[in-house]
């Protein structure tokens, strides 16, 4: 442990200052001459078809000076926090909470979780958006087995996700078949559709493997705007039927279930039912996940990610291990859409744009590529902290990025720096994320 | 037993475009023994390595990888994983490929990938924890922890590999190839960066192998303690093409070896010899 | 025959702008191995840029059109080269040396920031423009359909051309181009060897970016319109073709985005204009079955 950095002298600080300022004046040039015409020139197609202007001087002068500010902000933040790297020397009191506290989280999340139905019963705001944030963590932890632990760059997982809601909407709407049986087979379509996706881009490395599954996911949000006659096309497939417990629909009539139970019913039945049912889902998926890691070919998907060419020469089938990771994660992005539809009860190719794709990649490569409570924590910042801002939309995407940018910056390898070990023989040690490889796709 | 090739490589070549690699080379590997291949830098070990191990595919020539039980495979046929999984040829790399991000353990556990599969059902008897994959889990990690043992890395069984200092991965590698149960282990210069005491160990350690586990063993190295030390049958290739073959003993005397490591040619380095000896 | 020979000039013309933009994919990727997912951004900056020159032109009272076009074209590649040195400053800089997927994020996070930026700094809806260049040549006329080749589409191709030739230029004769292939091959190596690899690599954004913009404004005045979220869609097809050319290869690159021009313009000429897209997108997945590295592409043999 080496001694921190010691802190900026009175002396060391007078240039410092004509540094900063120098800093934020070329700053706030720079941003001038972007924002002069982008934001100082306001365009328009105006009332008889043609381009009308006015100007935003005022605006430019704010967005300048915001710059100007923020810049000298940041550098002072910059020299309060230390240079990269500085040793912050952490009491052993608070060292020893924290680990118990770190192993603590899991547990106390779940059964909080399990909770919430019971604590925010009235409050179907809540309830929704526990049941937003639960989608995408069982998104997050299909794209998981694929990208964090097989490795392999998937940019377009929405697809699966689509063909899973399409797959449920159809069936469900045509032929009548219910949420429970449809479930199973909107899983196996979805992993049809990641085997069909994995053949073609076996030999593709790294960045060529994720331009073509951007282009997969692309090319079933164009063909399901175009097939109008399956698909509906931009309107969509409406009247999804939601599901029943098992055969006993949540209604008000006498067949409902509140009815059978003998309460009164209401509307927050069915969104606690959701709730829970999404809350399973998840829990399969981890539970599955979990398990497999400990399985060769769990074991096989992160070797994969490790290094390639060493399993080859270990005699592992690099071809099925590959398919069988893309198979296995759209599965559980194809559940993940039947669940999407039938609690919608309408779904439309809007939703499932390469925005979602990169959303749910973020989630997975900020909560530490392989780690199941990373993905859930990340997932649970990422669409809570987008639902805050749900008053402003197009601020909202903004917002997003930046923080995307944000979080790469100040931590690239995700929230949970670690890797654990799926066997051992005296204990677990955490492996640290420096050591575990990316993947090469 | 002897005399009897578990490995017949016959006028093997490998060409890329206008570069012949490997020109016309023809030699064997006995069974049980621990064979050399060694020659100066960029004479084209590494590519028969390859040639043999799968990761090329030959231009011409065969290979012949004959079992115990009498099955012959042409490795030239073969590629990719399937020389490890179905004709037993184990290989460990130039540079160092472990796992990195997974402890030593688990890169054990990773090379008994086949059998466990198998015993798994496919994942799913694994999926619904069955008491056969249950034991034969555990076979599995008995097997790594007797390796283990083996190379003295017990006590860092669940350290990263990545982690662990240079000549212990070496070795880790070794006993990873050797988790494959493999028939032949071809060995990259697995001497390479080691010091003195190390490389004592490690040809300790390839003797053992040798001796324990009927393993024949291919390996290029260009330590030459340790090839001399431990090797039956040495093989030298200078420009793809094979000059000089023999028991360590005529290599080392073998005044067209002796040229091909100097860059001189044969006659200086025979008048070199005169003068000196 | 003189329908297919105008959908060929067409796609020409439509592949001559993908593959501006696919240049910037093709010089970045080839110099910090990343996949710049803003760069379709920068277009999209680019020609709302120079539409939002034209109008200021145009209003302070100039007329003649080549100079208009003139000031537009260094007007929109000044400052779109400054948003590309800003965007790499900000977001790539810091994670050069990062793993793999952080500078991706980063660039698809920068993406959002850029269309979202232009959405609420313009307005979300279309911004159309007149004609600003009109008149063409009849080339011929059979059956009743006349092909004609009009003064944009010459302009686009020969500015295409000529920037074309400038650039090859500039990487293969000067030290600028001279760094930055020491920077493609071993960033290490060059640095100790003097060479300025944050400038280079600086320098490499920037151009990309004036390229990019000279693909905005010729898409402007090709299409007569702009809005904030063409960036993505062309952008794809951009990468598309430059990764069908094989990446990290300009001349691949425009290869690959005249192939990706005429794929698009004759598949919707011929079959459906719904499904342009998806034709593109398939050629792509197809090419790369068969030649895992584009057609250009240099095939990366792994050392094992």
């Amino acid at each position: 442990m080496t001694a921190p950095a010691p802190g900026p002298t009175p002396l060391s600080r007078a240039p410092g200052i004509a540094f900063i300022f120098k800093k934020a004046l070329i700053s706030a040039l720079v941003a001038l001459v972007l924002f002069s015409l982008m934001i100082g020139i306001r365009t328009e197609a105006g009332p008889t078809g043609q381009l009308i202007y006015w100007t935003r001087f005022g605006d430019l002068a704010a967005m300048v000076a915001t710059v100007f500010g923020g810049s000298i902000a940041v550098e002072l933040l910059r020299q309060w926090w230390g240079p990269v790297g500085t040793v912050r020397i952490v009491p052993p009191a608070v060292q020893s909470t924290l680990a118990v506290a770190r192993r603590a989280i899991a547990p106390v999340l779940l059964i909080f979780t399990f909770l919430v139905p019971v604590i925010f019963y009235d409050q179907r705001y809540i309830l929704d958006l526990g049941i937003l944030v639960l989608t995408y963590v069982m998104l997050g932890w299909g794209l998981n087995v694929v990208v964090g632990l097989a490795g392999l760059l998937d940019l377009g997982y929405v697809a699966f996700y689509a063909v899973g809601a399409y797959s449920y909407a159809l069936l469900a709407t045509n032929f009548g078949l219910s949420f429970w049986v449809c479930l199973p087979l909107a899983g196996i379509l979805a992993a049809l559709w990641g085997v069909m996706l994995g053949f073609p881009v076996l030999r593709l490395r790294g960045d060529y493997l994720a331009i073509v599954t951007l282009a997969f996911g692309e090319i079933i949000r164009l063909v399901i705007i175009n097939w109008q006659s399956l698909t509906g096309g931009p309107n969509g497939v409406s009247g999804i039927p939601r599901p029943t417990l098992f055969g006993i629909p949540l209604t008000p009539g006498d067949d409902g279930l509140a009815a059978r139970l003998g309460i009164e019913f209401s509307p927050t039945h069915r969104i606690v039912f959701l709730f829970y049912l999404i809350l399973a889902l998840a829990l399969l998926t981890n539970w599955v996940t979990i398990r497999l890691r400990r399985l060769p070919i769990g074991r096989a998907w992160e070797a994969l990610r490790e290094d390639e060419v060493a399993c080859r020469a270990l005699g592992i089938n690099i071809t099925t291990t590959k398919l069988t990771a893309f198979a296995t994660g759209a599965m559980f992005g194809g559940f993940a859409g039947a669940f999407f539809a039938t609690r919608q009860g309408f779904i439309s190719p809007e939703s499932f744009t390469f925005q979602e794709s990169a959303l749910v990649l973020a989630i997975v490569v900020l909560g530490g590529m392989g780690s199941q409570l990373g993905v859930a924590l990340a997932a649970l910042t990422m669409i809570g902290g987008f639902e805050l801002f749900r008053g402003l939309d197009q601020y909202r995407m903004l917002v997003f990025g930046v923080a995307m940018v944000v979080l790469m910056i100040w931590r690239p390898r995700g929230l949970i720096g670690h890797r654990a070990p799926t066997v051992f023989l005296r204990h677990s040690h955490a492996i640290s994320s420096d050591l575990v490889k990316e993947g090469h796709g | 037993m002897s005399g009897d090739s578990i490995l017949s490589v016959d006028r093997l070549s490998m060409r890329f475009g206008g570069i012949i690699a490997v020109n016309d080379l023809t030699f064997s590997a006995e069974r049980c023994k621990i064979t050399a291949l060694i020659g100066p830098n960029g004479a084209g070990k590494t590519t028969v390595f390859n040639c043999i191990t799968g990761f090329y595919k030959p231009t011409s020539g065969t290979m012949r990888l004959a079992h115990d039980a009498g099955a012959q495979i042409q490795l030239e046929r073969l590629n990719d994983f399937r020389i490890s999984k179905l004709a037993k040829v184990a290989r460990t790399f130039q540079n160092i490929r472990l796992f990195p991000g997974m402890t030593a353990l688990e890169n054990l556990m990773v090379a008994q990938h086949n059998a466990l599969m198998r015993a798994s059902g496919l994942t799913f008897l694994g999926l619904i924890g069955a008491p056969s994959w249950r034991s034969a889990e555990k076979r599995a990690i008995d097997l790594a922890r007797l390796w283990l043992d083996r190379i003295g890395l017990i006590d860092r069984a669940d350290d990263a590999a990545g982690n662990l200092p240079y000549g212990d991965q070496r070795r880790l590698e070794i006993a990873r190839a050797m988790c494959t149960e493999p028939a032949l282990l071809c060995l990259d210069e697995p001497a390479a960066g080691l010091n003195a005491r190390e490389s004592a160990g490690l040809s300790e350690l390839l003797l053992s192998i040798r001796a324990d586990h009927g393993a024949s063993i291919l390996l290029i190295e260009h330590d030459m303690s340790v090839v001399m030390e431990i090797s039956d049958h040495v093989v030298v290739m200078d420009y793809g093409v094979k000059i000089a073959e023999g028991t360590p003993q005529d290599i080392r005397d073998d005044p067209k070896v002796i040229a091909a490591y100097l860059g001189a040619d044969e006659e200086e380095a025979i008048a070199v010899m005169e003068s000196g000896t | 025959m003189d329908y297919f020979a105008q959908q060929l000039i067409n796609g020409i013309v439509l592949g001559s702008i993908y593959g501006l933009i696919a240049i910037g994919y093709t010089m970045v990727y080839g110099i910090v191995g990343m996949i710049n997912f803003a760069h379709g951004d920068i277009f999209m900056i680019g020609g709302f840029i120079a539409l939002i020159s034209f109008l200021i032109l145009v209003s302070i009272g100039l007329t003649m059109v080549p100079v208009i076009l003139l000031i537009v074209l260094l007007v929109s590649m000044a400052i779109t080269a400054l948003y590309g040195w800003t965007v790499e400053r900000i977001a790539y800089r810091p994670l050069r040396h990062s793993f793999r997927l952080a500078p991706m994020l980063s660039a698809i996070g920068m993406s959002f920031v850029l269309s979202n930026y232009s959405q609420i700094a313009q307005g979300a809806r279309v911004k159309p423009v007149p004609p600003i260049i009109t008149g063409g040549y009849t080339l011929y006329e059979a059956d009743g359909f006349v092909v004609r080749l009009s003064n944009v589409q010459i302009i686009v191709v020969v500015t295409t051309i000529v920037l074309l030739a400038i650039f090859t230029w500039l990487v293969a004769r000067t030290r600028l181009g001279r760094d930055m292939r020491a920077c493609e091959q071993d960033q290490t190596m060059a640095a100790l060897l003097g060479v300025d690899v944050d400038r280079t690599i600086s320098m490499t954004f920037v151009i990309g970016a004036a390229l990019a913009a000279v693909a905005g404004m010729m898409y402007l005045l090709y299409y007569g319109l702009v809005d904030f979220f063409m960036g993505f869609v062309a952008g794809i097809k951009a990468f598309t073709a430059a990764v069908l050319g094989g990446i990290g290869s300009l001349p691949g690159a425009m290869l690959g985005g005249l192939a990706i021009g005429l794929i698009e313009t004759m598949w919707s000429a011929y079959f459906s204009v719904e499904y342009k897209d998806v034709a593109a997108f398939s050629i792509l997945i197809i090419v790369l079955i068969f030649m895992p590295t584009g057609l250009l592409g240099r095939p990366e043999v792994e050392k094992v």
